[in-house]
């Protein structure tokens, strides 16, 4: 019984995390775009634009719902419904750190005795074949929403990112499958747990360091093949806004609209946290606790405030006096909260997770910052001509380095 | 059996027979959609959930009797499946473009 | 609870069957066969069969049923229009398949008493590093043969969809 309860209050808070998370991932998005651009980003509504996520949510919810009528209207409708449930059920298998211990706490005059939890939702055996299942399923959405709407543009640009989807699902597979030959199993915690140590006392025994052979292809490839599965630049021209009138979403607007842009952030935080458990050691440091790599997370959040403090003093806007000292104190607050020691050995494994987590993210809208896009047939070829072979190659030298030196 | 034994025995768990009625029931309509059913691509299916049907009834075999080489024979039917399917859809593609019908009453030239 | 999931995916995956067989519209009995694969894969896990559950769901699910969905989208296949059947089939097929079920059905519950139960959990064998062991060392020689069969069947589909150059 008392897991159920427990499971509850994990699902509901993982939820009103994550949901946050997709709303301020597009803040992030667009100011990083505008500030590589040389130019503001939102900063009108609230304070740096803070409540832009709230606006824009505000919009998409009030905006009036137009349904055309030439659509397929099951099919119109379960699609963007369909890539938001498959986007959203990865997030349940996804381990955050390790361990988290509540202690004995009396409420109402009963006492509720010490309850041990890992910190995720589920750990499931075979967890990265689900996280590969789930994202197979997530074609369906897409072109499902091609097809319905009627359109041939729709229609093309759904078929033309299925297609994509699926011909980078190979390399995806194949780059995952090299480093679970050195971790020896499929469950994502197991997977994790695999690269704990430290080679020569302070290299980490991540899996891009790790010695038969540095699974730094497989990395590489595995990014790759992320962007071309969640669409993203340089591999979004089926739903460019330029391209094919807007690919397969042309027909859709508010909820629905939303639903797939949801879908699409999601999918992006998804592999994101595959490749850090997978590749970057999950909740491990970048060099051992006793050589001081707890202090670095406080020291960060002081560093952060510390900024936030003189640019309060020196302001640029005149309103900068009032918030910017605001963020300075939230961040010496959380400077204070990981400096604690009890919750040192909670939050430090989710403070380095989250912490390469957001850097593959900044990865991710730098690059589509950056780069221009690929022309359909340049995109095709890339998968099929060289990215399989590679992958390929990589997962045969991987497996003869493993077998000989294990 | 009376239905109290029934239902305790129930609470440990679910007969392997029902799995192989389960199976039964949805290989009798993958038989008769592929014998009542016109359009190509959905005769097509019918045969992909026979196939399944038949899966079930391995992996239940391969529970009963704790081996995991039931699980390996679907595990060839599956793929066995798959390259049937590639090759049976370029088929049904090369037959659509030259007959312009996906009926399968239609593609009857050879028939006296 | 196994009772339960059994009874619950048991339903979706007769429904969903039924589906495939009575709609007039191909991808709504794509979709619904989507469907009978999702909850036959549930029904693998609670057998035990994990690795496969997951090889379903990716390989079925996820690739065998969107070529089927891109095929239906690539023909635009409409509607079945439905004509008449022969008078044969008529009267001998209704009974001939409802007598296929129930000797299928008959000779299930004969020989599996209902006292050889199934519990989740019984069955830990079907994990990824057993199923993995066993195809490459008992079942090597199916294994290659199967990826002959699968090298056959690229080269099968290339040829017959190729555009003739003229």
């Amino acid at each position: 019984m008392e897991f159920l309860i427990i499971t509850a209050v994990k699902l509901a808070l993982v939820l009103f995390v994550f949901m946050t998370t997709l709303a301020y991932l597009q803040w992030v998005e667009r100011k990083v775009i505008a500030h590589v651009q040389v130019r503001m980003g939102p900063s009108r509504v609230g304070p740096h634009g803070l409540l832009q996520p709230l606006a824009d949510v505000i919009k998409l919810i009030t905006k009036e719902g137009v349904m055309p009528p030439h659509v397929n209207s099951f099919f119109y409708l379960a699609a963007p419904f369909f890539a938001v449930f498959m986007a959203l059920i990865s997030i349940s298998i996804i381990p955050f750190g390790t361990s988290l211990t509540i202690p004995a706490f009396t409420l109402a005059g009963a006492t509720y005795g010490p309850y041990k939890t890992m910190m995720e939702l589920a750990d499931v055996n075979v967890g990265i074949l689900l996280i590969l299942a789930v994202s197979s399923m997530g074609v369906y959405g897409i072109a499902l929403a091609g097809w319905s709407s009627n359109n041939k543009y729709s229609l093309l640009g759904g078929l033309r990112s299925s297609a994509q989807m699926i011909s980078y699902e190979l390399p995806l597979s194949l780059a995952i499958a090299a480093p679970l030959l050195s971790a020896g199993t499929l469950s994502l915690r197991g997977i994790a747990d695999s690269q704990i140590g430290y080679y020569l006392g302070f290299i980490p025994r991540w899996a891009i360091f790790q010695m038969p052979f540095p699974q730094i292809f497989s990395f590489i490839i595995f990014m790759i093949a992320a962007f071309a599965e969640t669409n993203r630049i340089p591999f979004d021209l089926p739903e460019a806004e330029n391209e094919l009138v807007a690919g397969f979403h042309v027909e859709y607007s508010s909820m629905t609209f939303a639903a797939f842009f949801m879908a699409e952030y999601a999918n992006m935080v998804t592999v994101c946290s595959v490749a850090t458990l997978l590749f970057l050691g999950g909740w491990q440091p970048l060099w051992p606790a006793t050589l001081g790599s707890d202090f670095i997370a406080p020291l960060i959040m002081f560093g952060a405030g510390a900024i936030c403090f003189y640019h309060g003093i020196y302001p640029a806007r005149p309103f900068d006096r009032i918030t910017l000292p605001v963020f300075g104190v939230v961040f010496f607050g959380l400077a204070g909260v990981l400096a604690f020691p009890p919750t040192v050995p909670i939050l430090m494994p989710l403070f380095w997770f989250l912490a390469k987590l957001c850097f593959l993210l900044f990865v991710f809208i730098w690059i589509r910052a950056t780069l221009p896009r690929f022309r359909y047939d340049q995109l095709m070829a890339f998968a099929w001509k060289f990215l399989f072979p590679v992958a390929l190659a990589n997962l045969l030298i991987t497996g003869f380095l493993v077998a000989l030196f294990d | 059996m009376d239905s109290a034994a029934v239902m305790n025995l129930l609470k440990n768990g679910v007969p392997i027979s029902w799995y192989l009625v389960l199976s039964a029931i949805l290989f009798a309509i993958g038989v008769s959609g592929f014998l009542f059913r016109r359009n190509i691509i959905t005769v097509f299916m019918c045969i992909e959930l026979m196939l399944n049907a038949v899966n079930l009834s391995f992996i239940a075999f391969a529970h009963q009797h704790k081996q995991v080489s039931g699980q390996l024979f679907t595990f060839f039917v599956m793929v066995v499946a798959a390259a049937e399917a590639a090759v049976g859809l370029a088929i049904i593609l090369t037959v659509f473009k030259n007959r312009s019908t996906l009926n399968i009453d239609e593609i009857d030239t050879l028939k006296n | 609870m196994d009772l339960f999931f059994f009874l619950l995916f048991a339903f979706i995956a007769v429904v969903c069957a039924i589906n495939v067989v009575l709609q007039t519209h191909p991808i709504s009995s794509a979709l619904s066969l989507v469907g009978v694969m999702g909850s036959l894969a549930v029904l693998y896990l609670m057998l035990g069969a994990e690795f496969i559950a997951m090889a379903q769901m990716i390989v079925y699910a996820g690739a065998i049923m969107v070529l089927f969905v891109f095929v239906i989208m690539l023909l635009n296949a409409g509607a079945e229009k439905r004509k008449g059947s022969s008078l044969t089939s008529q009267i001998f097929g209704i009974p001939a398949i409802i007598a296929l079920f129930v000797l299928l059905c008959l000779s299930a519950l004969k020989w599996f008493p209902s006292s050889d139960l199934v519990k989740f959990g019984d069955f830990s064998g079907g994990g990824a590093q057993p199923f993995g062991y066993a195809l490459f060392t008992d079942y090597l020689l199916p294994f290659e043969v199967t990826s002959l069969l699968i090298l056959i069947a690229i080269i099968g589909a290339i040829v017959l969809a190729r555009k003739e150059i003229d």
